[in-house]
Parts: structure tokens; C-alpha cells; sequence
């Protein structure tokens, strides 16, 4: 059996979901650690011990300016190389929520022209203007992230301000979701995606809840499988029945099979 | 200082969301806003940075490269407010916690951290200046805390703060008259009685000098209302008897006579510590923070937030928070404008501005809010409640604690500013028309992630064990919390080492400040290198204060100047014992003697549809409830989660299902009846709540925490005796020990002659252990064909009721508690839901029956039938009146038909009946009486009643299936 693949569980100031996350991964079999921002910017060979680097939810530096920004700045002007050379080389990245922001801005999604970082959407405001939290049915189409199936369904909550994807203009919209970068959407009851409230809680076009970049290495997301990852996290156990493995679990443990796959 | 200013704002054609919520807010103000507002954030930076560095900061951190556009301004350059233009900034010396941000991130790109500063502005097309700026302060700004102005535009920073005064200030108190001494007390700020003043007159006469004005401050923080509780530990002539105590002869006896093996620390520490599992205990504390939310609500709320997550991590050698509540009381958000007196903000800005401040102090904490309720009354205009609380988890091996002589006084976490000065005396004082200004200093702005850094500090030294105790700064900042760990020691402290946000305190200022997010240690000196290690890596200030000492005295020095010295015999235990009167006579009553109810479908939609009633949705929804990853009951339930919950269920540790489950109880109306009535309702409805989400009443803890009018009046001192009284006799039958509470009086408005007391109520608090959280359940019953059950009496008790509060009545048949009946009940609830013969349940509260079956079939979505002639009454036999009557001890029960006979057996002793049940046929509320239907309610008007009311942004209704 091989060795559990290692994950990095970022903290810093601010990022709040690190135990919940942690746990998880270590429930998909992975072995996770958590590693201060001020200890990695100044020690980024530590990426080189992991597989799996996870940018948990939160409120990075209080999402002060815009939500995941400091913490995007500190890091690209820090380690960004570094971070670049770790996907490159076959790392597995994962951001939830406020993770998901920061990756966004650090210009780690979508990526779609390979290379350097550089911002190419924004995750903006919510139409409603406000901090939302309820729960979402995501669904997945065909994508290129290396560890996500195509047409699996996930009911997971969704939290936070800022969760309205921007692409940078209508020709890279178009590449997100034709090229595969696309890799949640908001879907209704009907299955179907959506930009309508309060199935899709922020306007997000296209029903864009997540993004996968270039690679397929890179996932990003609103919504948190961190808090659907037990079987009692489920709004409606009591009536369905408790899962025998909650729908959250299923990113966590594909991206640890994957890992594991890979040699990681 | 003359600075950069960047202004950035959303690119043309792009949504501008800000922009558009100061619209609707700017329109509700009554403004006439023609076009659409759009929004601007503006950034000030000192002009040491280049004009290349500007742009490119401004390039890569300050506006968004996908969404934004910005424009740089040199220093010094003029600028002139654009037509239609308001700007808001914050006031100087209060916190920006976006300012440090831009700071940090400044340091990060290699350019050096100058002064920064921030602010927002508005273009509001087509209005006046005056008419702008008018509307803007009621909507988007609080002139406490916040400029708002629309000619100028903010061209400079503050200067770093200027040369503080050093001087040791005596004062003069030896031989003063009392008029004098009661001048001094008020001038000062320093809420002291004259029969205070003199023992402190006394003392210092003893001594043969006069006080330091750090020293007289010192008293004033230690002996506030606030801190000490003087009413309630006090003596109180009742009539004939003499009460010493209320809370020791009350409150306290009852725990004590309990003496539940599960209490584990009470009425000690921050926080009542009671039994978890083999490794574990909860602690939870609630806490008010009425007056500083009155003036400026958001900063107020959160702060409250943030003061009682303190207090969870004070308690023992610090608790981890697992769980936020709250509880709030407003004036009706629909209050017309000229209902509202000068002084007070009007009911709906208070509302939503409390609201969104324990939405931005939780949030960002990491914390969960997971259970709240609102209550809606007009006395609460001049005096909204904000009730916080916090539940936290701690080792066994971590709940004692002691600061030992030699300890280093260690503080951790935010820097201290004048912020707060006297926030302790403030809350103990009444509001009037001229509060909004005077006591402006006394409100803080809260800074959520300075208090999570701190916490992860302080968390981990307390696993590595490197601190010996540990409490919070809450009210009387540094003076109480070191205060509090010295007594039975003392204490040597340079003030002059305190980090400060900017220069100029005085070290009275220092001393008293109640800046938030600050944590005291005692630290051993062979442990303090790790401890400072530890905070240097989760990036939060530490800074050694001083030194306790075995000295019996507490010593304050700025560098080698001392500014004060006092006995800590006389700080703790020289207050004078408080006397006061209180009367109880029962105010004139009466029932309203209404005709029969000619509608009833249109009565149910009625209470459903009244503020108190109404979905709490959209508030619930701007909070996390679920971060932490322990949700396993939620707020809002059912298969659209829209059903009220009963109360919370928590798994606090992770790959564990043990947990706890937490509600509440509070029903100021029945208080204008009977304080009595109130008070054992408010325990019944709190353990109901907790029973029905699966809880044990036999492992459950209460919580008291009282507001009320001011109690120097003797009839309001006597209702709360009266309601203590009753609330202890039915604390002890239901065998449910107090293990924390808290009192905030003086919640009375002064306008002119009128004043305005709330109605006196006390908040139960409900915390009770669940053995498995996958056994809990919901109010949302699960299957069509199920049966549904009434356990309990139902009576002729609608006095203070929603469904006459709807008719415009009070009345005077107020529900009052059989405690013995009110504990079987519980008990037999609790045994048929543990042998899972219920599937859903949920309490009958305000709108009794009606209400609760309506609430039921909202949940699930299910079509609902009840019979009247079925409901076990006593007295009662009107039809309104059994479906609306506020009975207390009476839970609905959902039962699958294969349970029935399970279901019976549990509740062998007593009263229930079958009432109806849940089809999936039709989704129809329908109420019959012997087989004749008396009304039959659609789903679609039940979800327009019950969500329409309190959706103040059209999300709530906007999809009714």
C-alpha cells in the first residue's frame, strides 16, 4: 500500500475552515498538515514534501480590500513561483470558498493560457450585496480536471459575499465553458443550470459555481464540501436517511485517489 | 497630513451591487434618487510613496484588473466633489481595520508601510446636498463613528496622534459635602452613587492623601453596575422582608440544591462549565450589549459578538468557541417616523444594522451562529436588547486556574485606543435624548480578525500549557481584567508598555480603555519566550504588562512614575452594600370580551404573519451557521429549509456524534401581566425548545440573563423579584441548574419628562447534551399518513397572546406553568423521542396550536389537519381560543402510524390526544371541530403570511412553492 499522499492545509490570518478541512482529507486517507502563510513565504521548498496544497474557506486578512486579495498579494509576491512549479510538476490544488477567491486572484484559476499568473476573472459581489448561507445542488459537466467526473450531483452550502464569477471578457466566458473550465455548476430542481436566486445564491453567470485550470490540477469552488462531508451535515438526513458517505467526501476522495494514482 | 488618493469604482456596464443596495437604502430613507447610485472606494496613502509605486499598487491590489477602473490623485492636488456626491469616512481614532490591510499588503509588495486610510463614497444623481447627506446618515453611515459629508473630499490622513499627558492628577475629595461628591461622580463620567463616593472619601482619609485620578477611575470600573451587579447583590426591602442577595438567596440556591453532578464550574468563571464526555466540558455564556447598540448599532452588536467569545476563551485556561446565539428585542420595524423620539435611532436601521454587525463578527471568526430569535415591542424604541452568546468546548484537565506571584501579566491581541473609555460606567447609566453625543467614546468598532489570531495564540498556548491563567478585557479594559486576576495577590504594571494604536493616551486612558480583542495572561517566566514565539507565528501582538506580585496591592506606574496604588481588599470588597425598595402590586387587567372569531383561516394567517411569528429567514441566512463543520440541526429545517427550528444541534468534535443541543426562551409581552408569567415561560419555552430538538431535560443547564427598567424605582425592582421568584421555583422542579447568567437594568429611555422602560424580561437560555446528534430531530415532519399529537393541556390562556395582540388587546388570562404536569411532560417527550417514536416535534409557544401545526406544515411541505374537538382542554372551548391559546408545557408530535402504540406507552402519565395528521393529498392547513371544517388554508397563503413580514429585500418571497 502506498504511502497516505500528503496535503498542505494553508493557514492565515483569517482562514477559518482549516480543522474541517483537515478532517476531511484525512478521512479521504490523506495525510494533511497545517502550514502558516508566514512560514511558508519564507520557506517554499516545504511545497516539494506535499501532493495536495488546500487554500481553506474563510476571511483571509478579513477580506479587507476584496475577499481573498491580501492574502492573493502576499502569496504571489512570496512564493507565486514556487506555487506555479508545484502544479507544474504534477501537484493536486484544491480552494473552497475564500480559498477559491484567493486562487482566483493569485491567477492560479482558470489559467487558461498556461504560464504566469495572472488574474483573469473576478469572483464579485453578489447581486443580493450580502453574505449569504444556504444550501446549493451542484452539478459537474464535462471538464478537464484530471479528478472530476462529468454529471455527478452534490448538495453542499454555499457561504459567502462575493461569489459572482466576472470573466475578463466574453471570449474567455465563452473558453470556461466550452473548453472544459468549468467545473461546478448551480443547478435547479430541474437539473439544469441556472443563474436564477436562491438556486444560484449570487447571479454567478452560467450558473458558474467552480473552475479547474489549464492542467486539470487546479480546482476551485464556492461552495464548501467541508461542511458536507459528514453524513450529518446534510439538511435532510432525517428524511432521506443518512448517507453512508456524505456527498462532500467525493472531492476529497478523488483527489487523494488521484494523488495516490500519481505516485504522490 | 497630505496623502494619494486612489478612488476606484465597478468599470461602466458592469453590476455595481453597492451601488445599487445605497439606492433602495438612500430610497427607503425617502430620498428621491433619480438613476441609478453608483459606488466608490477610496484609499489614502501617505505621499512618501512614488507616483509609480501608487500606480502600480493600485494596479495589483487596490482595483480589481477584471472588474474595476481607478483613478490616482497626487498629494496636494485639489479636488472637487463631484455633483450629486456623498462621502463617508471614518471618524479619526476609530479603528479601520482596512487601513492595516492596505498597510500590510504595501509591506508584501516591498514598499514601505506609510500612513493609509480609507473611506466610500456615493453618486446620487439629481439630489441636493443637504436633503444627501440627511438621508445617507440615516441609511449608510453613523455619524458616531463616521463623516458624511458632500462638498469635500478627503485629501489628508490623520497625524500620528499627539504628546500624551503624563502629569499624576490628584483629586481633590477630602471633606466634600455631598453635592460635591456627587458632581464629581457625575462630571467624571464615573456612575457612582454619593453613598459610594463617601466610602471612597472615607478610605483615602484613612489614608491621609487624596486620590490619583487613575486611582478614583479604577474604583469606578471595579465598582460599576455593570461589574458588580449591585442590585442583585444587594439588599432589597420587599414589602415586609429584607432580601440580601437576590442572586446568592435565589438564583444560586438553586444550583446549590440541585447539585447536579454534571456542573462542573459555576457562577465562578466567565463562563457556567458543565460535563461533556470523558474528555471534555461546554461552557456558555450570553451576554447583553443594549446601550452601545442603541447608538451605533453594527459597531455595537459586533463588539458584543466579540465580548462574549472573550469571555468563552477567559473561561478556565480558555475554551474553544463552537457556537454563537443570539437574541435580539426591537421597537416593530414598521414604527412610523414621528413615533420615534429624538435621540433614538429609528427601530428598522437598528434592526439591520445589528443584524449585520453580529453577521460581520461571527462570520469572520470563524464562529457559527446556530440559534436566535427576535422579539418585537414599542417600548423597545429608546432600549433594543442584543443578547450574545457563545458556547465553547475545553478539556477537563483546563478548567482551573490561578495567576501565581512572579507570573508575567502578558496581554495578547489588539492594540489599545481611546476606544471605549467608560463603557463599563456607561451601560450602568440611563439613555436620553442626548446620549447619541455625549457618550459617543464609549462605542467600539470590532476587528473579528485580530480576535481569531488571538485566539489560535492563546489556544495553543494553553495546549502547550504555558500560562497559568487567563481572562478577557471586556468592560473596564486592563483595569478589570487585571483587576480580577490579581485579587487574593497583586500586581505591578508599567502602562507604558502597553501597545497603543496611536499616541497620546494618558495611562488612565491606558488603564480603563475597553479597545477590543484583548486577552490577559499570567505566564511563568521560564514559559513567556514560547508563548511570545507562538504569537510572533499567528501574527498577533503580545506585550508584558507587568508583574503579579504577593504584595496585597496593585501598583500602576507609566515608566518609573507611579500613578496609583490600591489596596485590592478595598477594590474588591470595600463597595458599600447596596439598599434599595421594591414593591409588587398586580396592574389592572382584564380579558377583552371579542366576538366569536369569524374567520379563522384569516385569524391563523394573522398571528402567523405577526413580527413575532414571521420567519426570521432573512436574517438567519446572513449568518454561517454551518462553518465549523458540527451542524447536525439547523436554524431553518425541512425539505426547502424554511421551517423554524426549535433550537440547534451541534457535534462540536469532529469524528464524533456526541453533542449538545441549544434554544431559548423570552416573552417580554407576558410581562406586562405578570413578570411571574414571563419568567416561567421563559424557562418552559427554552426547555421545551431543547426536548423537541432531542435534547435530555435530565442533562440540561439554564441560563438567566435579565433586562429590565430602571431599578431604583421600587416597582420595577419588584417585578423582578417577583419573576426571579417564580423562575427559581420552577428552575428547581425541572431539576435544570443555573450555571451562568448576567443583568444589564437601566434599560430606560429619558425624552423630556416621558420615559419609556422596556417591559422587564429575562432570557432562558437552554443548553442540554445529546448522547447521539444523528437521534436529534426537526419540527419538519417527514411522511405523509403520519399522525399528528398533542402532549399537554390546553386552557383558557391568551392574556399577552399573539392572536389578541392582533386584535389590539392585552388581556389578563396570562399562561401560567403547573410545574409538576410541565415536568412530566418534558420528561415523557424526551422518553417517546428517545425510543424513536416521534419523527418530528416542535413546542407550542406565541400562537399556540395554530401557529405551531401551520409552522409544521411549512417545514415539510405537507398539507396539515387538525380537530378541535380532539385537543385536551380544560375550560376552554371557543374555537380560536383552543387554537390560539399560548398554554404553556404542550409539544406537536409527527408519529408514523407504526409507532403509534410505541408512542402511547412512553406517555403513560400524561394528558395527549390525536389531533389529525399530515397528507401529501392537498397541502392545506385545515382546522375542523367534530368532523365540520372551520377553515382550510392553502400552503401558498401560509408561506405569503409567514415569510412576507419581516423579507426586507423581496428575497423571502420571491419563490413561494
Amino acid at each position: 500500500m502506498t504511502a497516505a499522499p500528503r496535503a498542505l492545509i494553508l493557514r492565515a490570518p483569517g482562514i477559518n475552515c482549516e480543522r474541517e478541512t483537515f478532517h476531511a482529507f484525512e478521512l479521504a486517507g490523506a495525510a494533511p498538515e497545517y502550514v502558516h502563510v508566514k512560514h511558508l513565504r519564507h520557506h517554499p521548498e516545504l511545497l516539494e514534501r506535499f501532493s495536495i496544497f488546500v487554500a481553506p474557506g474563510g476571511f483571509a486578512y478579513g477580506d479587507d480590500i476584496a475577499a481573498g486579495r491580501v492574502l492573493a498579494n502576499e502569496l504571489r509576491q512570496s512564493i507565486g513561483d514556487q506555487l506555479l512549479a508545484f502544479v507544474e510538476r504534477g501537484g493536486l490544488a484544491l480552494g473552497i470558498c475564500n480559498g477559491f477567491q484567493m486562487l482566483v486572484r493569485l491567477g492560479l484559476l482558470p489559467r487558461t493560457e498556461g504560464g504566469s499568473l495572472s488574474q483573469q476573472v473576478a469572483l464579485s459581489h453578489n447581486l443580493s450585496d450580502h453574505y449569504e448561507c444556504r444550501w446549493v445542488t451542484l452539478r459537474t459537466p464535462a471538464n478537464r480536471c484530471v479528478f472530476l467526473d462529468e454529471g455527478l450531483t452534490l448538495t453542499v452550502p454555499a457561504a459567502h459575499g462575493e461569489g459572482r464569477l466576472t470573466p475578463r471578457d466574453a471570449a474567455l466566458g465563452e473558453t470556461l465553458r466550452t473548453e472544459g473550465y468549468t467545473a461546478f455548476v448551480y443547478v435547479d430542481e430541474s437539473g439544469a443550470a441556472t443563474e436564477s436566486y436562491p438556486a444560484n445564491p449570487n447571479g454567478s453567470p452560467s450558473g458558474i459555481a467552480g473552475l479547474t485550470d489549464v492542467t486539470g490540477r487546479v480546482l476551485g469552488l464556492m461552495p464548501h464540501p467541508d461542511r458536507a462531508y459528514l453524513p450529518f451535515h446534510a439538511p435532510d438526513w432525517r428524511r432521506a436517511g443518512l448517507a453512508e458517505r456524505a456527498e462532500g467526501m467525493v472531492i476529497f476522495d478523488a483527489m487523494v485517489r488521484t494523488a495516490r494514482a500519481d505516485g504522490n | 497630513m497630505d496623502a494619494w488618493r486612489v478612488e476606484v469604482r465597478v468599470r461602466d456596464g458592469l453590476p455595481d451591487p453597492a451601488g445599487e443596495a445605497a439606492r433602495s437604502a438612500l430610497i427607503g430613507a425617502g430620498l428621491e434618487v433619480q438613476g441609478p447610485v453608483r459606488s466608490r472606494r477610496g484609499f489614502l496613502l501617505g505621499s512618501e510613496l512614488s507616483a509609480e509605486a501608487v500606480d502600480q499598487f493600485a494596479t495589483t491590489v487596490l482595483a480589481d484588473p477584471i472588474t474595476d477602473e481607478f483613478v490616482v490623485h497626487a498629494p496636494g492636488a485639489d479636488a472637487v466633489a463631484e455633483p450629486g456626491r456623498v462621502t463617508i469616512r471614518p471618524r479619526p481614532g476609530v479603528t479601520d481595520q482596512v487601513a492595516r490591510s492596505v498597510q500590510k499588503a504595501l509591506v508584501d509588495q516591498g514598499l514601505p508601510a506609510v500612513l493609509t486610510g480609507t473611506y466610500h463614497a456615493y453618486l446620487v444623481p439629481g439630489t441636493g446636498a443637504a436633503a444627501r447627506v440627511a438621508a445617507a446618515e440615516q441609511c449608510l453611515a453613523n455619524e458616531v463613528v463616521q463623516i458624511v459629508d458632500a462638498d469635500t473630499v478627503p485629501l489628508a490622513l490623520p497625524g500620528p496622534g499627539g504628546d500624551p499627558d503624563l502629569a499624576v492628577h490628584t483629586v481633590p475629595i477630602r471633606g466634600l459635602e455631598d453635592a460635591a461628591l456627587e458632581r464629581l461622580s457625575q462630571q467624571g463620567g464615573l456612575a457612582l452613587t454619593v453613598r459610594e463616593m463617601r466610602t471612597i472619601q472615607a478610605h483615602f482619609e484613612g489614608l491621609g492623601r487624596e486620590p490619583t485620578q487613575i486611582e478614583l477611575e479604577t474604583l469606578a470600573q471595579t465598582w460599576s453596575e455593570h461589574c458588580k451587579h449591585k442590585t442583585l447583590t444587594g439588599r432589597i426591602r420587599f414589602g415586609d422582608e429584607v432580601i440580601d442577595n437576590l442572586l446568592k438567596s435565589e438564583i444560586a440556591r438553586v444550583t446549590r440544591e440541585l447539585d447536579r453532578d454534571f456542573c462542573v464550574s459555576v457562577f465562578e468563571d466567565n463562563a457556567g462549565v458543565i460535563e461533556f464526555d470523558d474528555e471534555d466540558c461546554l461552557c456558555i455564556k450570553v451576554e447583553t450589549h443594549n446601550h452601545p447598540s442603541a447608538i451605533e448599532p453594527f459597531g455595537g452588536a459586533a463588539t458584543g459578538v466579540g465580548g462574549v467569545i472573550r469571555d468563552i476563551l477567559g473561561t478556565g485556561l480558555s475554551a474553544r468557541p463552537v457556537a454563537n446565539t443570539d437574541v435580539f428585542c426591537f421597537a416593530p420595524a414598521d414604527t412610523p417616523d414621528a413615533d420615534v423620539p429624538k435621540g433614538c435611532l429609528h427601530p428598522l436601521r437598528v434592526l439591520k444594522g445589528v443584524v449585520a454587525g453580529v453577521r460581520d463578527y461571527g462570520n469572520p471568526m470563524g464562529i457559527p451562529t446556530v440559534h436566535g430569535a427576535v422579539h418585537f415591542d414599542p417600548d423597545f424604541i429608546g432600549n433594543p436588547l442584543v443578547y450574545v452568546g457563545n458556547i465553547g468546548i475545553i478539556p477537563r484537565d483546563k478548567i482551573q486556574k490561578r495567576a501565581r506571584p512572579g507570573d508575567h501579566i502578558v496581554s495578547i491581541g489588539g492594540r489599545t485606543g481611546r476606544d471605549g473609555i467608560h463603557g463599563a460606567t456607561f451601560s450602568s447609566l440611563e439613555l436620553h435624548t442626548e446620549s447619541e453625543t455625549v457618550s459617543s467614546g464609549a462605542v467600539q468598532i470590532g476587528d473579528p480578525i485580530t480576535e481569531r489570531k488571538a485566539m489560535d495564540a492563546v489556544l495553543r498556548g494553553r495546549d502547550e500549557g504555558l500560562f497559568s491563567a487567563v481572562t478577557d478585557c471586556g468592560a473596564g479594559g486592563f483595569s478589570s481584567a487585571v483587576g480580577e486576576m490579581a485579587e487574593g495577590l497583586g500586581a505591578d504594571v508599567d502602562l507604558a508598555t502597553a501597545p497603543l494604536k496611536y499616541a497620546g493616551l494618558a495611562p488612565w486612558e491606558i488603564w480603563i480603555s475597553e479597545a477590543q480583542e484583548r486577552m490577559v495572561t499570567a505566564v511563568p517566566p521560564e514559559k513567556l519566550d514560547r508563548l511570545l514565539a507562538i504569537c510572533d507565528e499567528e501574527d498577533v501582538e503580545a506585550a508584558v504588562l507587568g508583574t503579579f506580585t504577593d504584595t496585597g496591592r496593585l501598583v500602576l506606574r507609566y515608566g518609573d512614575v507611579v500613578h496609583g496604588e490600591l489596596e485590592l481588599e478595598f477594590m474588591h470588597e470595600g463597595l458599600p452594600v447596596f439598599e434599595r425598595e421594591a414593591v409588587w402590586e398586580p396592574g389592572d387587567h382584564r380579558d377583552p370580551d371579542l366576538p366569536d372569531e369569524a374567520n379563522l383561516g384569516r385569524a391563523l394567517l394573522d398571528c402567523l404573519a405577526d413580527p413575532n411569528v414571521a420567519s426570521k429567514e432573512w436574517i438567519i441566512r446572513q449568518y454561517d451557521h454551518e462553518v465549523q463543520g458540527g451542524s447536525a440541526g439547523k436554524p431553518l429545517c425541512g425539505p426547502r429549509r424554511d421551517g423554524p427550528s426549535n433550537g440547534a444541534v451541534i457535534a462540536p468534535k469532529l469524528g464524533s456524534t456526541k453533542g449538545f443541543a441549544v434554544s431559548s426562551g423570552l416573552n417580554p409581552r407576558y410581562s406586562r401581566i405578570d413578570p411571574a408569567a414571563m419568567a416561567e415561560c421563559a424557562i418552559d419555552e427554552a426547555l421545551r425548545n431543547v426536548v423537541a430538538c432531542g435534547g435530555d431535560p435530565e442533562h440540561t443547564a439554564v441560563l438567566d440573563n435579565y433586562c429590565w427598567g430602571n431599578c431604583s424605582k421600587p416597582e420595577r425592582l419588584g417585578e423582578l423579584v417577583r419573576a426571579t421568584r417564580a423562575l427559581c421555583a420552577l428552575a428547581i422542579t425541572y431539576r435544570t441548574p443555573f450555571i451562568s447568567g448576567k443583568d444589564s437594568l437601566n434599560n430606560e429611555f429619558r425624552d423630556g419628562d416621558r420615559t419609556i422602560a422596556i417591559p422587564g424580561c429575562i432570557l432562558v437560555t437552554a443548553l442540554s447534551v445529546v448522547p447521539d446528534v444523528t437521534r436529534t430531530l426537526t419540527s419538519s415532519p417527514r411522511h405523509a399518513g403520519s399522525h399528528l399529537y398533542l402532549i399537554g393541556v390546553t386552557r383558557r390562556e391568551l392574556g399577552g397572546s399573539v392572536y389578541w395582540k392582533t386584535r389590539g388587546e392585552l388581556g389578563a388570562s396570562v399562561p401560567r406553568v403547573d410545574g409538576a404536569l410541565g415536568k412530566r411532560v418534558l420528561d415523557a417527550t424526551a422518553r417517546a423521542i428517545a425510543a424513536g417514536a416521534i419523527t418530528a416535534c416542535h413546542d407550542l409557544s406565541e400562537g399556540g396550536l395554530g401557529v405551531a401545526a401551520a409552522e409544521m406544515a411549512i417545514a415539510g411541505r405537507l398539507g396539515v389537519s387538525l380537530d378541535l374537538l380532539e385537543v385536551r382542554t380544560e375550560g376552554v372551548s371557543r374555537a380560536e381560543e383552543v387554537l390560539f391559546s399560548e398554554s404553556q408545557s404542550r409539544f406537536l408530535c409527527e408519529v408514523p402510524a407504526d409507532r403509534v402504540a410505541d408512542f402511547e406507552a412512553n406517555l403513560y402519565d400524561v394528558p395527549f390526544a390525536r389531533i389529525g395528521g399530515f397528507t401529501a393529498d392537498h397541502r392545506d392547513c385545515v382546522i375542523t371541530r367534530g368532523g365540520t371544517e372551520l377553515a382550510r388554508v392553502p400552503m401558498a397563503d401560509l408561506l405569503r403570511a409567514f415569510k412576507g413580514t419581516l423579507d426586507f429585500d423581496g428575497t423571502l418571497t420571491e419563490d413561494l412553492r
